[in-house]
């Protein structure tokens, strides 16, 4: 192995941690600033130009508080569960594609920073993970509110897992690769959000309840378990789940710009201009940086809109809807790549789609009728 | 000593004492933890044996989804810790068949020292999903859908066991 190579990855590696703990940092500020545009408030906009050092001066005011250990909590998980919550959130951004090859200083260099042919495989095996920050944190907080948070969490993010690996599942079907990079490139003209429109939508429902977002961010539901698993943690234990939350959401953000929306792929009507990524590989980040903005966007406007919704709801959703879905997507897809009829896949998708809905529907309103 | 080589040891202790601790911890929890532990060192070695596929699987169905079902039945149960001091007479059989199985191992090994090793497909054939889904499709066919059947198998019987506790409450 050559010193180069090696040299390499650490500036690819930090670029990538870099990235994240600043994009968490303004990530926050970002959220407080839609969820103000859109509840008709005014939101941070003291420090600096519109409120630009805010996430600073939170840094600074978490660093310096005092951070408590309650005398009940089991250690030394106590302390490490901050730490394994982030690691699988920052790690996992490693497959995540962020432009075409490019050349620089004579030597091609591929912008990931893990050219993994087991791309797919790799998410799920990261976020398969993930969940252990969590739970321990529940458990070794010793107490119950902690635990019941901890616990909640780990049975949603079990129940919803399985429906996101069945999304990786169709993403692989329809590139005939795991690579990542080789996702990007099946849906040059064509993304997969088009191509399989029902997918890609449970695809977004399963991230916003694997990272425990609105409307199915169960382990702190507030009301009913004051603040779920990190009832006891403060300084900068706290931050560090808050952290780990904000980069869950960039990470997922990125794979899933990366599965359905394209990657840093441009557009289909900018295909041959001077706007393409073919023509212009420094545009591949601009565009991955567009897309992912525009998905946390999404999830903002989501907990803005729409109220949490009740466990056992959440759920009988995960295994009675999104799983039966997606397994005729699966079986729809693969009859589709079979026949040789790309056409079939996106009228199947929509047909099943709108099949899971009508019966939904009928489930509800009967239940409705009977009381 | 090769960077593999020394890698290789340092793994080798790991798994050892996690699998240990997983035997002698009092603490379920921490149990379950060693284990995990020990889930991604065997996962790391399959890396080192170039099959990629197989240590991602391994992370993703054993560390990930299995043991966080364990953790979670040891927390909802809330049996976290043994009680009372380690019983040896009852130790007695299992730890006999464990020294059995290590003088088995010792004695393979020593057999085999020198010989050159062999493993049944090549490192590039399992690191490439689609060729390994074409043996595992083709030549090993039957005993994938044994094993289909047998976790289908599973699936149906923890179903039945809770379904019949139920109805017992019920009537």
């Amino acid at each position: 192995m050559d010193w180069t190579l090696f040299l390499e990855w650490l500036i690819k590696s930090l670029i990538v941690v870099l990235m994240l703990l600043v994009g968490f940092a303004y990530l926050t500020l970002f959220e407080r600033r839609v969820l103000a545009f859109m509840q008709v408030r005014i939101g941070p906009n003291r420090a600096g130009w519109q409120g630009v050092l805010q996430p600073v001066a939170d840094a600074i005011k978490l660093i310096f508080k005092e951070e408590l250990t309650p005398g009940q909590v089991f250690q030394p998980l106590f302390t490490l569960a901050p730490i394994i919550t982030v690691i699988p959130a920052v790690v996992v951004a490693a497959v995540i594609p962020w432009g075409p090859d490019v050349e620089l200083f004579g030597r091609t260099i591929k912008l990931a920073v893990a050219d993994l042919n087991l791309g797919t495989l790799y998410v799920a095996a990261v976020a398969s993970i993930a969940v252990y920050g969590i739970v321990l944190a529940g458990w070794s907080s010793n107490n119950k509110y902690a635990m019941l948070g901890g616990l909640r969490s780990s049975a949603q993010v079990i129940s919803y897992e399985l429906s996101l690996a069945l999304c990786f599942v169709l993403v692989t079907l329809m590139a005939g690769s795991m690579h990542a990079g080789e996702i990007v490139e099946a849906q040059r003209g064509l993304w997969f959000i088009v191509l399989q429109p029902v997918g890609g939508i449970v695809f977004l429902i399963a991230t916003l309840a694997e990272v425990n977002r609105a409307p199915f961010d169960m382990p702190e539901a507030e009301q009913e378990l004051t603040a779920g698993y990190h009832s006891e943690y403060s300084g900068m234990k706290f931050a560090l789940f808050f952290m780990a939350e904000y980069i869950k959401m960039i990470a997922i953000s990125a794979i899933a710009a990366t599965f359905y929306f394209g990657g840093y792929r441009e557009p289909w009507f900018l295909a041959g201009t001077w706007l393409s990524v073919d023509v212009n590989w420094w545009l591949g980040p601009i565009y991955m940086l567009i897309k992912v903005t525009a998905l946390l966007f999404f999830m903002v406007w989501i907990r803005a809109t729409l109220p949490r919704m009740r466990y056992d709801r959440l759920m009988a959703f995960g295994w009675k809807v999104l799983l039966p879905l997606m397994l005729v997507l699966v079986f729809v897809t693969a009859v589709g790549i079979l026949a040789e009829a790309w056409w079939l896949i996106p009228v199947l998708s929509l047909a099943a789609g709108a099949v899971a809905v009508f019966l939904v529907n009928q489930a509800l309103t009967k239940k409705w009728q009977r009381r | 000593m090769s960077l593999e080589l020394i890698l290789f040891f340092v793994l080798a202790i790991i798994a050892i004492a996690t699998a240990l601790g997983m035997l002698l911890s009092r603490s379920a929890v921490y149990s379950a933890l060693y284990l995990v532990v020990n889930f991604v060192s065997v996962a790391i070695f399959y890396l080192l044996l170039d099959a990629p596929f197989i240590a991602l699987s391994q992370i993703a169905v054993y560390a990930g989804a299995i043991m966080v079902l364990f953790l979670f039945v040891i927390m909802l149960i809330g049996l976290e810790t043994l009680g009372g001091e380690l019983n040896w007479r009852q130790l007695v059989w299992p730890l006999a068949m464990g020294i059995l199985l290590l003088v088995q191992g010792v004695f393979l090994v020593i057999q085999r020292v020198g010989r050159d090793v062999y493993i049944g497909q090549t490192g590039t054939q399992l690191s490439d999903p689609s060729l390994m889904a074409r043996v595992l499709f083709t030549d090993y066919l039957l005993p994938f859908q044994v094993t289909a059947v047998l976790l289908l198998v599973a699936m149906i019987g923890a179903i039945v066991l809770s379904k019949r506790e139920k109805s017992n409450q019920e009537a």
